[in-house]
């Protein structure tokens, strides 16, 4: 079994680097954060599959299939959303680069 | 798969989490993060189905497919006006996952209790929470701020019942005990967000956000799982900051937006006494006109160019005046303009106006001296010069943009009715400011039409 404090030390590391990481996100793209850290944050669907894994059936197998669908729907939803997003972002178009009178 | 490649694909996946955010520091390398999240995710699953730890594969494929079937349709089928409350939809599912997951540990004899714990009041505090966000966003009940008497007193008093059922549980686990945690954590989310009305939306959307990454780290503790650890903890942080940046820009203190009824208890004091001032009000035509012989116009958007979808015309109207004309035409925005973090910024993308053209208030607010025109759309508070000067306003302190600057100001509204935080905006009396009354869209589409004529 992996050490508490071991994990406590991991969480703190996480932290300053989510701080760090997150300052350097344009505010212009703070709405695809949104969406992109809401679809990582999807990620306990390894928790939810290692309940749901379990070979016999269960109650708590049931109650982390839901899970697995719960938490995909956040992830496929979140990256697609996201993806959409991003893709409005455009530069200049050389076109509308037009003299300036 | 032995345990070590899961270690091995799980720091992998981390990196990869960690890069995804990395690239939104610009729009050139933000799909990128996108992908790179995505690739993180699929290593993660990948490697946990494929692990020891998963024997029965069918059913969580399937599982996935299905919610991945779902999750794609409704993303696919959301309006860009609808934003704020799909993501808040979004963090919900997220954060009753982390509900059904502790639920699903503790029935199977799971003997990390504190941990559990967490995973469950956090989890189920961020999905109703989300439930009651996404129903003002959408429409489903008054966007305003609920408030009604000994509201916080009983916020109290469930917070404690929460820790005090919480503490029982730990003593004498019963499945019983967590499912009135559940029950409990679950309405005090409802409660919660109930007193905070629409301009504050960006601040719980972001909170919410924030829950549903602590919701994972929690649950992270009760499986040993560092990697639900690391990117549970990225995105607490950046809920926590992007919080702490929507709070700022409304010069509020967290908790004062999270207690509420910031609309609701001054609207009263402060209502309207315009009535011995006058407000000069134009045409769309007039406003053309200026415009067309301006050199320099700003144009500031607000929710209400969310509400109206003017963003399309409005991008078209920014267009004649710069091709056929040679204005010069910028946009600002405001932080909490809208109702999430970076709302405007993806509308006026959608309406395809060049991310170079669309500026932050700090980077901005100099140039309205310069500017010819200042074309506020359905904005109001964000403007408001009283933020500066009236120390007993509640608006006090809360960076403005200075569109008074500018030669003309041009306010298209419906109304004079103060804005959410029920502040009367001086600006509409200036001497320099023309009312433009009517809907944004519509006003807009005859400025256009003037344009092009």
């Amino acid at each position: 079994m992996i050490d508490i404090w071991m994990l406590f030390t991991v969480l703190m590391l996480a932290c300053f680097v989510g701080y760090f990481v997150v300052w350097g996100v344009t505010p212009a793209l703070h709405s695809p954060l949104m969406s992109v850290s809401n679809a990582i944050s999807g990620v306990v669907i390894v928790g939810a599959l290692i309940t749901a894994g379990v070979p016999e059936m269960s109650e708590h197998k049931v109650l982390g299939l839901i899970a697995v669908v719960l938490a995909s729907i956040n992830i496929f939803g979140g990256f697609a959303v996201s993806q959409r997003m991003l893709s409005m972002f455009k530069k200049k178009k050389p076109t509308l680069k037009e003299e300036k009178k | 798969m032995t345990d070590n490649l899961l270690s091995i694909a799980y720091i992998l996946a981390s990196v990869l989490f960690i890069f995804s955010i990395r690239g939104l520091a610009s729009p050139e390398t933000a799909r990128r993060g996108n992908v790179l999240g995505i690739l993180g995710m699929v290593i993660a699953i990948g490697a946990t189905v494929y692990s020891p730890l998963v024997t029965d594969y069918w059913p969580v494929v399937a599982a996935i497919l299905l919610g991945g079937v779902i999750g794609i349709y409704f993303a696919i089928k959301v309006k860009m006006t609808s934003l704020p409350q799909m993501i808040a939809a979004f963090n919900g599912l997220g954060g009753l996952s982390a509900v059904f997951i502790a639920v699903a540990e503790i029935l199977a004899g799971s003997t990390m209790l504190i941990e559990n714990v967490l995973g469950l009041i956090i989890g189920a505090v961020a999905f109703s929470g989300s439930v009651i966000a996404f129903a003002k966003l959408q429409g489903l009940m008054k966007p305003k701020a609920i408030v009604f008497f000994g509201q916080q007193a009983l916020n109290l008093i469930l917070g404690l019942v929460m820790i005090a059922v919480a503490v029982l549980f730990v003593l004498s686990p019963s499945a019983d005990y967590f499912y009135i945690l559940a029950g409990v954590s679950i309405l005090l989310g409802f409660l919660l967000v109930l007193p905070i009305g629409g301009a504050d939306m960006p601040v719980v959307i972001s909170v919410l956000n924030a829950y549903s990454g602590w919701a994972a780290v929690g649950i992270g503790f009760s499986l040993n799982n560092v990697l639900l650890i690391i990117v549970g903890a990225i995105v607490g942080a950046s809920g926590a900051i992007l919080s702490y940046i929507m709070t700022k820009a409304m010069n509020r203190s967290l908790t004062s937006v999270m207690l509420g009824g910031f609309g609701a208890e001054t609207q009263t004091a402060a209502l309207s006494s315009h009535e011995d001032k006058t407000a000069k009000s134009g045409s769309p035509d007039d406003a053309a006109f200026i415009m067309e012989n301006a050199n320099k116009v700003i144009i500031v958007p607000g929710y209400g160019m969310a509400v109206a979808q003017a963003q399309h015309v409005l991008k078209e109207m920014g267009d004649d005046l710069r091709q056929k004309y040679g204005v010069e035409v910028k946009y600002a925005i405001h932080p909490v303009a809208g109702r999430m973090p970076g709302h405007m910024n993806v509308l006026l993308a959608e309406a395809n106006v060049p991310y170079e053209d669309v500026f932050e208030l700090e980077d901005i607010n100099r140039e309205f001296a310069t500017a010819d025109v200042a074309y506020v759309i359905g904005a109001n508070d964000v403007t408001n010069p009283l933020a500066k000067t009236d120390a007993s306003s509640p608006i006090y302190g809360m960076p403005v943009l200075d569109v008074g600057k500018a030669k003309t100001v041009f306010f298209v509204k419906r109304s004079l009715a103060s804005g959410y935080s029920g502040v009367e905006n001086p600006l509409f009396f200036a001497d320099n400011t023309i009312m433009l009354y009517g809907d944004a869209k519509k006003v807009t589409e005859e400025i256009v039409s003037a344009l092009e004529r």
